[in-house]
């Protein structure tokens, strides 16, 4: 069984050493166990996001009406950006089974140049997270908070479109600046206030009548409630917060836990693909210098390439527990 | 150093010349799969969320088994478990089903049951 790269000691002898039974060879073995010990974790975080929900199973946020935004382009486009994303990281395994069967071929230069092309597309994945990230924590419609930690959305009556709070909130000159740490004690200061006061956004709220309150519950039909007008103007008085896109307290789109467990999840994935990016940036070159055709084979490359695969498998569940299910 | 891969997917019916045709063979049933993933995710059939199998949506179960059809297919093709002796493929694919399908089951099940509590018990959370 050498159906992959063997690194000589071909010698079998039961006691001396040297024994391979499962026919692979050490290093691989261990990026084996590796493997399996990372996919735990991986395992153990998926889960603990599945235990999350499933407690709040009636008022966890829809990853589709989340997620709409593709770079350049406004619009609302539900999961295409992500499933651009998947499919990058797809080819760049491709590329790395290429890389790794030109390796075995001791093909030199096909061995650099599908290197390269694996190395292109970690890059683009890592910087469209980041997208991702910053288009996450920045928001777009902005919600109110009750005093019961529960997010208030926007709805236009009319069009059935979500409002942002710049669509109807009212400008009502205040004095509330924030509080910088050389205005008061020097160990309080507050991070930066929302564009709006709750008084403002209540204030908009009334005087538009177009505009309904959406809740967190999840109806029957798999859609968020959408209040009545008389419902939106009980329910406007319990607000006691606005908040506009995400951190690790609270978020506009819905659960806390959301926005945690998308930062903890996908930011883990992320630095496994950095880290497999960098990896890969040394092995490239490594390839370059001639250091594997002077070993005389290319397991190293074999090694690096299952934990790339490894990354990509990982990436396979993320897209299908965080953005699909 | 022979290169011995096996070179059939889909349970020998589909046979592929080198091994390099037969990583692009997979890449195309990968993007397919993937495909279809995103296609419903988008359209959400009605058939498909209204009716329910074992207390989840039916769409939800068709995306699990994809997944789980994509993840074969990149450990056994990309990762070439395909041609590793068969005791190390074991080793390596059995350890984590057993051990997170043990954890999916008790946190699902424990998670159901804090759902309950804050439904009908007397803790008053979403207002």
């Amino acid at each position: 069984m050498d159906s992959t790269i063997t690194t000589g000691a071909e010698e079998e002898n039961v006691w001396g050493g040297g024994n391979r039974p499962l026919g692979a060879s050490y290093g691989k073995l261990m990026m084996w166990f590796f493997i399996v010990s990372d996919a735990l974790t991986f395992s153990g975080f998926l889960a603990s996001y599945g235990f999350s929900r499933f407690k709040f199973i009636e008022t966890w946020p829809i990853a589709d009406q989340v997620f709409t935004h593709v770079p350049f382009i406004h619009g609302n486009f539900p999961m295409y950006y992500v499933a651009f994303m998947t499919f990058i990281l797809i080819m760049s395994s491709v590329t790395m089974v290429l890389a790794v069967d030109a390796g075995h071929k001791m093909m030199k230069n096909k061995a650099i140049l599908y290197m390269f092309l694996t190395i292109i597309g970690g890059a683009i994945f890592v910087g469209s997270q980041a997208w991702e990230w910053a288009t996450f924590i920045k928001g777009d419609y902005g919600a109110l908070e009750t005093k019961g930690g529960r997010i208030l959305q926007f709805v236009k009556a009319d069009t059935g479109e979500r409002a942002a709070l710049a669509d109807f909130a009212k400008e009502i000159p205040s004095e509330r600046v924030t509080l910088e740490r050389n205005d008061a004690l020097w160990y309080s200061s507050e991070s930066s206030l929302p564009s709006y006061t709750v008084n403002e956004v209540a204030e908009g709220f009334l005087a538009d009548p177009n505009i309904l309150i959406r809740t967190e519950t999840i109806t029957a039909e798999g859609e968020k409630t959408l209040l009545t007008r008389e419902e939106s103007l009980t329910k406007i008085k319990d607000a006691k917060l606005v908040v506009e896109g995400a951190n690790l307290i609270r978020n506009e789109y819905g659960s806390r836990l959301f926005a945690d467990f998308f930062f903890f999840i996908t930011g883990f994935h992320g630095f496994h693909v950095f880290s497999g990016v960098v990896i890969n940036i040394i092995i490239f070159f490594n390839i370059i210098l001639g250091t594997y055709e002077r070993r005389g084979h290319y397991e190293m490359v074999e090694k690096v390439g299952l934990y790339w695969h490894f990354v990509d498998l990982v990436w396979v569940f993320v897209f299908t527990f965080f953005y699909l299910v | 150093m022979s290169h011995e891969h096996k070179l059939a997917i889909f349970r020998g019916t589909v046979k592929f010349k080198s091994n390099t045709q037969k990583i692009w063979g997979v890449l195309i049933f990968l993007s397919i799969v993937t495909t279809i993933e995103v296609a419903l995710g988008i359209i959400k059939p009605q058939v498909l969320v209204a009716n329910t199998f074992i207390g989840m949506k039916i769409l939800n179960w068709i995306f699990i088994i994809l997944t789980l059809v994509k993840a074969y297919y990149i450990a056994w093709d990309f990762m070439h478990l395909r041609d590793e002796k068969s005791s190390l493929r074991r080793a390596i694919v059995w350890t984590p089903i057993f051990l997170v399908s043990y954890l999916i089951f008790i946190l699902l099940f424990e998670a159901d049951y804090i759902y309950n509590v804050f439904k009908d018990g007397f803790i008053q959370w979403n207002f």
